[in-house]
């Protein structure tokens, strides 16, 4: 038997809102956070809607430490400070409440980025065309790179049992928090800050992901925009935020006293080698399946899946199929849903953030609807949930959480309630 | 004109707490960058680019590795400035 791990720290920012609070209530709410892009950029684009950070970490963090991070760090450190608060524990070599000590060697740090510090890159290279190489930012490097938040996260909370940045596209945060998963029944750490961030809401990326007709242009309507399972989705919104997890083994959480939000029971991996942005329903069902295995579960545990459901025509209807080759007749049984048609796509943020919302919705028995499905699919012909929340079964559950990137990435995570 | 001391510890102090956010009044003669303000390398290159900006004095680098305190960059920019 391996080594349990739970959660016992969640941290998020994103378009729904600058804490999990306030974002699980908005997603109930079934709340759309896409609105205009209203700045002079998005004029000539095809795609003028985006779904930006309700809290900007101006508000939160001081100015001298904005300008040395890549706005996709900025997110990643106001999460995971929610997330380490969360949990209880102290900062630097403080004593918590309970006279827990933090030991730096035994924490890891597993933080991705779909992209990484692409605004800094981009900035700076008008700078540079502009007034000249000496204008360009000396912390334009750490502030660009890929793995610049990991980095930043392992610093602020002393994490040197390693720091790791996994980049698998809009997979990536839930593949850090496999990552983390791996890292603590290895015994490589007892607890690990583990998910994801994605700031990259730029004219450029906007043109290129348009340019793949991968977006949806419902420009006039940008609220209901992202609507995973609709007959008219027409493509994904971008998004962009950060979720963090605190990953730690069930043994440690027990021995502080820590509050245990849930379990992360498994994750599963697999690898399309075929298309390099259509991912394949084959694929997909195989990352559930080794989930399962992973986590030690059968299909009939399985009551919700976090979907990764991006609102793109072929996406969404690929995932359905996935999931009913994954779990057969247990299927029909589960509530979907996919909480983007809320937040937007998050990229490398979004399988952290969904992985709080899976979580949530096992502990607080309630899974948020889709939103925005007036006419649904005739080929999505799985529960789900829409309207209102939908209610879950008490006692033992299980539910996942999918998530698939650009590069034939599938990566499932699977979570249990924890029952004290 | 030369810009006084008080002129250009006002400028500095202004952008020292921008770039590095130690207050304006904690940037005093006598003070270190790196032991009394903790301020690193990198963001010295920033403070040099933007003082250049701010007294119109270009700091190099073979210079900027000898300014070690304030009083340092006030006299350097001092001694720089020709515009009297």
């Amino acid at each position: 038997m391996s080594t349990s791990v739970v959660v016992t720290g969640l941290g998020a920012t994103t378009p729904l809102g600058g804490d999990v609070a306030s974002t699980w209530s908005a997603l109930l709410a079934g709340r759309s956070g896409v609105k205009p892009i209203e700045a002079d950029w998005a004029k000539d684009l095809p795609v003028r809607i985006a779904a930006r950070i309700a809290v900007e970490p101006s508000e939160v963090l001081p100015r001298h430490r904005l300008r040395r991070l890549d706005r996709c760090q900025q997110f990643a450190l106001i999460a995971a400070h929610e997330a380490w608060r969360d949990a209880g524990l102290a900062f630097g070599d403080e004593e918590s409440a309970e006279g827990f000590r933090v030991d730096g060697d035994r924490l890891g740090a597993v933080v991705s980025s779909g992209i990484g510090g692409i605004i800094t890159t981009l900035d700076n290279y008008d700078t540079l065309r502009e007034k000249g190489w000496k204008r360009v930012s000396p912390f334009a490097v750490p502030m660009l790179m890929p793995n610049g938040a990991a980095g930043q996260v392992s610093i602020e909370f002393g994490a040197r049992a390693g720091a790791h940045a996994l980049a698998s596209a809009c997979a990536s945060s839930a593949e850090a928090i496999g990552y983390g998963i791996d890292m603590i029944r290895s015994g490589r750490a007892d607890i690990v800050i583990a998910g994801g961030t994605e700031a990259a809401i730029h004219q450029l990326n906007l043109a290129a992901f348009a340019s793949m007709r991968a977006m949806s242009t419902r420009n006039d309507d940008p609220e209901a925009a992202s609507r995973p399972y609709d007959k008219n989705r027409d493509g994904f919104v971008l998004g962009e935020g950060s979720g963090i997890v605190i990953l730690e083994s069930e043994e440690h959480a027990r021995a502080r006293g820590a509050r245990i939000h849930g379990i992360a029971a498994g994750v599963g991996y697999s690898a399309d080698a075929n298309d390099i942005v259509q991912n394949d329903a084959d694929g997909m069902s195989k990352a559930m399946k080794r989930a399962l295995t992973d986590a030690g579960l059968e299909p009939g545990d399985i009551v919700h899946i976090n979907a990764h459901g991006t609102s793109t025509p072929i996406g969404d209807v690929g995932e359905i199929k996935a999931i009913k080759k994954a779990l057969g007749e247990a299927a029909g049984q589960i509530v979907v849903t996919s909480t983007k048609s809320m937040t937007g796509h998050l990229l490398g943020g979004t399988g952290a953030v969904e992985s709080i919302a899976t979580l949530l919705a096992l502990r607080e028995g309630l899974v948020p609807p889709t939103i925005n499905i007036d006419d649904l699919d005739d080929e999505v012909d799985l529960d789900i949930a829409q309207g209102e929340p939908r209610k879950l079964p008490g006692g033992p559950a299980a539910a996942l959480n999918n998530s698939f990137g650009f590069g034939g990435h599938n990566v499932c995570v699977a979570f249990r309630r924890h029952e004290s | 004109m030369a810009l006084s001391e008080q002129q250009i510890l006002k400028g500095l102090g202004k952008i020292i707490e921008e770039i590095a956010g130690v207050p304006a009044a904690d940037v005093t003669p006598e003070k270190s960058f790196v032991d009394d303000l903790d301020i690193d390398s990198l963001s010295m290159v920033e403070i040099a680019v933007a003082a250049q900006d701010e007294f119109g004095v270009e700091i190099p680098d073979d210079e900027l590795k000898n300014l070690k305190t304030v009083k340092d960059v006030v006299s350097y920019v001092q001694g720089k400035d020709v515009s009297a």
